[in-house]
């Protein structure tokens, strides 16, 4: 045991002193993820506020024709402004971006409406502009609504009841619960917690193996009176050191950065203190053995450090992959998902984001796993420390 | 003291040693002598437990290089061809992790290393980062390194090669010194003024097979050339005529 603790105590001195390794590990977790975050999730929100906010600008060309209904577009928030386009200038208007969208109020739309025919209304609008879709929805929601408050005046005058205009009656319920609405945003933090996790870890695994090799000193120590289990163990160990630390400052981080983020704005509300950093700490650095084990594994077969460092960039990506899918098609926890390392950290860890109560089983299967998958792969990169081949 | 019978080691297709055997004995200095490919390391890397061969047994100091590598790495001290140094400990720190893993901790490893340090006249440069050190300032501390444990029997592979005549001059000085102190001290080399020089005992390798040994007296006569130099060409090319 003591030659372990040598050798994890010399690991850690040294890659301490490497700036290279210290750049890496600690300016991506620390620095680079919560800024990237803080950014995306700053504008994200700040976005869907200005868009709820924003009166609706509507231009209307032959606003004379229909005063009834600017009137009615006044009333419920629009702000109309009248436009002297013909429907060609318009619709050249809106494809060149210079106008947002135009309501096209025909001369015969009078005509039409006191005939009790349906009166012809066209909206230019750009649908593959995403900036101006959610103000052409709501420019379209007030047109119908006034459309519907004219039919049910007729069916009125006319003695029917308008229910029957309304054969079905639907209702949206919104269940979100304000936390869990930023579940998108928050799942993208497990995805980054990962990421620093293994960067952390990335040039000490390196380093054990093809670096050694490299650099001529795996032979020597290699002569010295220590099984080599004992050497891989303890730089292994170390390996796993700085790749926890480099997920706790990363979480302690996002814990700073989400109380400047107006997540509340957007009616979410970030559930995020140490009671939670703590918990999401220690389920996801169950998989700190099996990410260890994994990269020296891979360095062991390389050549070169060079060639360690690309192949294992492509490695990283294998635990991260989950948890992008995850995050895109809303993946919901259950027992079976658990025993995929990485999805289930990043299911747990964003349920405790939630504030969602998590099964005692999802955690012993997610826990259980993860930790036998890294035994096997620690395992492996033993066996692969006292082969020959070792030495190139 | 080290004993070598009929080593033979394959690496697949090709056969490394083909039939090894010799013996250096403590308060001498011997040196293995061959061409570049000729087997030296592979053998030095039997020795040093590294790793293991096939056929044939290697005995350091009674323990079995195969059997009982611990036993045989506790008093070996090895110093390879490529220094090998952590770059970002200074040369104190070096040596004192190769004395830890040798179990060595406290006052007596700190004795250990001011000595040697000491002895090495490395002064202020043992207080240094590693990764700016000269050739010869990563040949003292590795030196140091691999005595720290005061090994018995000493292993050098190449050590001169790319080192100034300072250097070469202060390791010779130092190999000698260990010889004198009772030690065993087996190094390879290419160069055979540099084992002329040095050795009291020789054993030439060609093609993974010893093809002469004994002392440079013995071999001048067994192979009936005027010089070492010439002894060496015979010996080492005998094996390609035959």
């Amino acid at each position: 045991m003591g030659a372990v603790w040598t050798v994890f105590r010399k690991e850690v001195l040294e890659n301490l002193r490497d700036r290279r390794v210290i750049l890496s590990a600690f300016f991506f977790g620390v620095l680079l993820a919560p800024m990237i975050f803080g950014l995306t999730t700053t504008m994200v929100s700040k976005r869907a506020v200005a868009n709820q906010d924003k009166p609706l600008n509507l231009p209307i060309a032959g606003a004379s024709n229909a005063p009834n209904l600017v009137q009615f577009l006044r009333e419920n928030g629009a702000k109309v402004e009248d436009v002297e386009l013909t429907s060609d200038e318009a619709i050249a208007a809106v494809r060149s971006g210079r106008q947002d969208m135009v309501l096209l109020i025909g001369e015969d739309y009078g005509k039409a409406l006191q005939a009790g025919e349906s009166a012809p209304l066209s909206l230019v609008v750009d649908t593959s502009n995403s900036n101006t879709s959610p103000s052409a929805d709501r420019a379209r929601q007030l047109l119908s609504a006034y459309g519907h408050q004219l039919a049910v005046l007729r069916l009125m005058v006319r003695g029917i009841n308008p229910a029957v205009i309304e054969p079905v009656g639907v209702q949206t319920l919104d269940v979100a619960t304000p936390a869990g609405r930023s579940l998108l945003i928050l799942g993208m933090m497990t995805y980054f917690c990962f990421m620093s996790m293994l960067v952390g870890g990335f040039y000490l695994a390196i380093d054990t193996t093809a670096g050694e090799r490299e650099r001529g000193s795996l032979e020597p120590l290699l002569t010295l009176p220590v099984s080599r289990s004992q050497l891989i163990v303890g730089k292994m160990l170390a390996t796993s050191a700085f790749m926890s630390v480099s997920l706790l400052l990363t979480l302690a981080t996002f814990g700073v950065v989400l109380t400047f983020i107006p997540l509340e704005a957007l009616g979410m509300s970030a559930n995020f203190g140490p009671r939670v950093i703590l918990p999401i700490f220690a389920i996801m650095a169950t998989f700190v053995p099996l990410g260890a084990g994994l990269m020296t594994v891979v360095a062991s077969f390389t050549r070169s450090n060079r060639e360690a460092q690309s192949w294992l960039s492509v490695v990283m990506m294998f635990p991260i992959a989950p948890i992008m899918f995850a995050v895109v098609t809303g993946t919901k926890p259950s027992a079976a998902l658990m025993a995929v390392p990485s999805l289930s950290q990043h299911l747990i860890a964003t349920s405790l984001m939630r504030g969602d109560s998590i099964p005692a089983l999802h955690v012993l299967i997610c826990a259980g796993t993860t930790l036998a998958l890294g035994a096997l792969l620690v395992g492996i990169a033993i066996r692969l420390y006292r082969r020959e081949a070792i030495l190139g | 003291m080290i004993l070598v019978e009929g080593l033979k080691k394959r690496f697949g297709t090709v056969q490394a040693l083909q039939d090894v055997s010799f013996s250096a004995g403590d308060g001498k200095i011997t040196g293995l002598l061959g061409h570049n490919g000729a087997g030296k390391s592979t053998t030095l890397r039997i020795l040093s437990t590294v790793i293991r061969a096939n056929e044939g047994r290697a005995l350091i100091d009674g323990h079995d290089c195969s059997t009982d590598p611990l036993a045989v790495r506790r008093s070996l001290g090895v110093l390879p061809h490529a220094s090998g140094l952590y770059a970002h400990l200074s040369g104190r720190e070096n040596i004192r992790y190769y004395g830890e893993l040798h179990g060595m901790r406290g006052a007596e490893l700190d004795r250990a290393t001011d000595q040697l340090i000491d002895r090495l006249a490395l002064g202020a440069v043992a207080e240094r980062r590693a990764k700016g050190y000269s050739q010869g300032e990563r040949l003292k501390v590795g030196l140091a390194r691999a005595l720290i444990h005061r090994p018995q029997t000493i292993i050098l592979d190449e050590p001169t090669n790319g080192l100034d005549v300072n250097a070469v001059r202060m390791l010779r000085e130092l190999i000698r010194e260990l010889r004198d102190s009772g030690r065993c001290v087996l190094f390879s080399s290419h160069v055979m003024q540099e084992v002329a020089a040095l050795c009291d005992d020789i054993v030439i390798i060609s093609h993974g097979r010893v093809v002469v040994r004994g002392t440079p007296a013995e071999i001048l006569k067994a192979t009936g050339a005027p010089d070492l130099e010439e002894a060496f060409v015979r010996a080492a090319d005998q094996d390609e005529v035959a």
